[in-house]
């Protein structure tokens, strides 16, 4: 098991390098003069040639890159251009809204996920089940910046039951930190909960109708235990996995979400260097994003061993 | 001819445990009903070994499932009939007072021993399970519960296996663990459905022997399916013969083996491969196809097979009558040679 999270840990290593060399071509793969284009339409040569200085821009490419490398594996990802502070500073500041947006969100959406999926499959063909899926194709194809104006003008102008925007930290009470997580929760987590919930349903069909789950039923199991004990954990690995898969979703959905709800959070930083052609925190984030999303997936392999006795690593 | 409704016949001394009556189980498919319990009554007293003998698809196993209620949800129904157990009627029982029964009082075990058991619990808590349930024993006394009961089923070292997988045990193993399992509560029924089908020949022999050994130790009632007439002849005292969801012939062992009086009866027998018949003779078969059961079967179900049927064989469906003593056939030239 160790020998086996050791040698995942060391295939991470190419993925990551193949992210950190389209992450480096970012920039240099926009047209025109790097220097330039991070300096502005209103620049003078002057503050070009400092921006290319600065960035080490006159030097060969592969130069730069070995550089930047280097600088990287020792934890630096470099200086925003416009803040002037190291990129992880700026990420560290904002990781709390973040981190606690994803974790809300996570949270809820794999618990109600897998309980609407659940349901859906042992209630297959009945109304529960078609209006079960019914929502979840709706919630896979309603885009997050719509479900979270209309969650807004609802929930928050209209019937005031939450704050419209911003983010309150989790220092200052669980009541008012989570308070404005629900609705930015509920807007991320749709998608996440119908793609959860769809390959819930179709794993437990398969597994409901295997011989064991029949086996439990002449033992006189309940029909709780029966779709939990015996046949949910059966049908665990596929839904762990799409938990995985699904938060390069979540990635996505954040930094749209913070934009909506006003939430001070990495996806707003990145969006904000966006429009600020702020190419180190650009280039920072999607590395931070990347090993997340490697690690997540890492975590969920592991997670398999836990469910399944007969894979072992 | 004497012409006797089964359940007068089978009206002895001692009360049976089990009795069907007129049994019909329907699937509803898109294709149409198919009929595949159509009518079907049998006792089994306690005690007693009962084998139910038919090649696929005549039913016995759906029979054995609706008396569980254990049929696949929303595809097949139980659409008439009456199934007692110690005098209960178990079709009308609510789900709740059917589970205190399932596993408790009648167990099963299924044919498929590698896909019967479930893959991610441990057999010491698969079997501990059902003493839980029913013996509202703790998890610790129901694991030295299954300990015990794999000791029973001679499982070496059985302390051990219980905290161990399914995939870690053999084909025959996992059966010895489903009968584990079934025994686990002292069941008055014991429904074996196909037990030793999948399982090598060596194995089948043992596991077979292990069951009338137990059986015999706990005093179970044992209902067993097969296809074999040849495990039939070893461990049961009476049989039933179903063909397309009825009970065509139902007789002692020894009585149905000597005399057959249904011609499928004796086609399946005549059908079983014996050592010295010659080299060169073809193994007899029955000729034809079984039934479509979703079209209605007027008259006789094996008519278009059955080398002597006539005409009101296939007008006329023939009634389970009583042709000798406690030897019933549903054939109305029983006994007739072709």
């Amino acid at each position: 098991m160790g020998a086996y999270i050791a040698r995942r840990l060391i295939a991470t290593i190419p993925v990551m390098l193949v992210v950190a060399v389209c992450v480096f071509l970012l920039l240099h793969l926009t047209p025109g003069d790097p220097a330039a284009v991070l300096a502005g339409d209103n620049a003078t040569s002057d503050q070009v040639a400092q921006i290319r200085a600065q960035l080490g821009l006159d030097e060969p490419l592969w130069r730069q890159f070995g550089m930047w490398l280097w600088r990287l594996m020792q934890g630096d990802l470099g200086e925003s251009l416009f803040w002037g502070k190291p990129v992880l500073d700026l990420v560290l500041e904002r990781a709390e809204p973040t981190i606690s947006l994803a974790l809300t969100t996570i949270t809820f959406a794999v618990i109600i996920a897998v309980s609407l999926g659940v349901l859906a499959a042992w209630q297959a063909g009945t109304l529960v089940d078609r209006l079960i899926m019914g929502f979840a194709v709706l919630g896979f194809s309603v885009p997050v910046f719509v479900v979270g104006y209309v969650l807004i003008f609802v929930f928050a102008i209209n019937l005031r039951w939450v704050p419209v925007q911003g983010y309150t930290p989790l220092a200052e009470g669980v009541g008012p930190w989570l308070e404005r997580l629900v609705l930015p929760s509920i807007a991320l987590g749709l998608a996440y909960v119908a793609l959860i919930a769809r390959i819930t349903r179709a794993s437990m069909l398969e597994v409901l109708a295997e011989d064991y789950v029949r086996t439990a039923q002449a033992k006189g199991v309940a029909t709780r235990p029966m779709l939990t004990r015996h046949a949910l954990k059966n049908a665990a690995v596929p839904i762990v996995t799409v938990v995985g898969i699904g938060v390069a979703l979540l990635i996505g959905g954040v930094v749209i979400t913070e934009t909506v709800f006003n939430i001070p959070g990495v996806g707003r930083l990145v969006v904000d260097a966006i429009q600020r052609r702020d190419y180190p925190i650009i280039q920072g984030c999607i590395l931070i994003f990347s090993a997340v999303y490697v690690l997540v997936n890492l975590l969920v392999d592991i997670s398999y061993t836990f469910f399944d006795p007969r894979i072992r690593y | 001819m004497n012409l006797v409704e089964p359940e007068m016949q089978v009206a002895t001394a001692v009360k049976p445990i089990l009795e069907v009556e007129d049994l019909r189980t329907h699937f509803f498919t898109r294709d149409g009903v198919t009929r595949a319990v159509d009518g079907v009554s049998f006792t089994v007293a306690p005690g007693e070994t009962l084998g139910i003998v038919g090649e696929s698809g005549c039913g016995k196993s759906v029979t054995a499932l609706s008396i569980l209620r254990l049929l696949p949800a929303r595809l097949g129904r139980i659409v008439g009939g009456s199934v007692r157990f110690e005098g209960q009627e178990l079709l009308s029982l609510p789900e709740g007072r059917m589970r205190d029964i399932r596993g408790n009082r009648v167990a099963m075990i299924f044919q498929e021993p590698m896909t019967s058991l479930n893959p991610v619990l441990t057999i010491g808590d698969q079997i501990a399970e059902a003493v839980m349930i029913h013996q509202g024993a703790s998890r610790s006394d129901a694991l030295r519960r299954a300990a015990e009961m794999l000791r029973l089923v001679r499982i070496p070292d059985a302390e051990k296996r219980v905290g161990d997988y399914p995939h870690q045990f053999s084909g025959g193993m996992r059966q010895r663990v489903m009968i584990a399992m079934a025994l686990s509560c002292s069941p008055r029924l014991l429904i074996a459905d196909e037990p030793t089908t999948a399982l090598d020949v060596t194995v089948q022999a043992q596991i077979l022997k292990l069951m009338l050994e137990l059986k015999q130790a706990t005093g179970s009632a044992v209902m067993l399916i097969t296809h074999d007439l040849g495990v039939i002849a070893e461990t049961c005292q009476r049989v039933i013969v179903m063909y397309a969801g009825r009970v065509v012939e139902q007789a002692e062992v020894l009585e149905l083996f000597d005399a057959p009086l249904h011609p499928y009866t004796r086609g399946l027998m005549a059908s079983i491969p014996r050592i010295g018949l010659g080299r060169r003779k073809r193994l007899a078969e029955i000729p034809g196809i079984v039934p479509d059961l979703r079209k209605p079967i007027v008259g006789c179900a094996f008519a278009p097979r059955c080398p002597i049927a006539s005409a009101r064989c296939r007008a006329e469906p023939p009634p389970l009558a009583e042709h000798r003593p406690g030897h019933l056939a549903a054939c109305w030239h029983a006994g007739e040679m072709p």
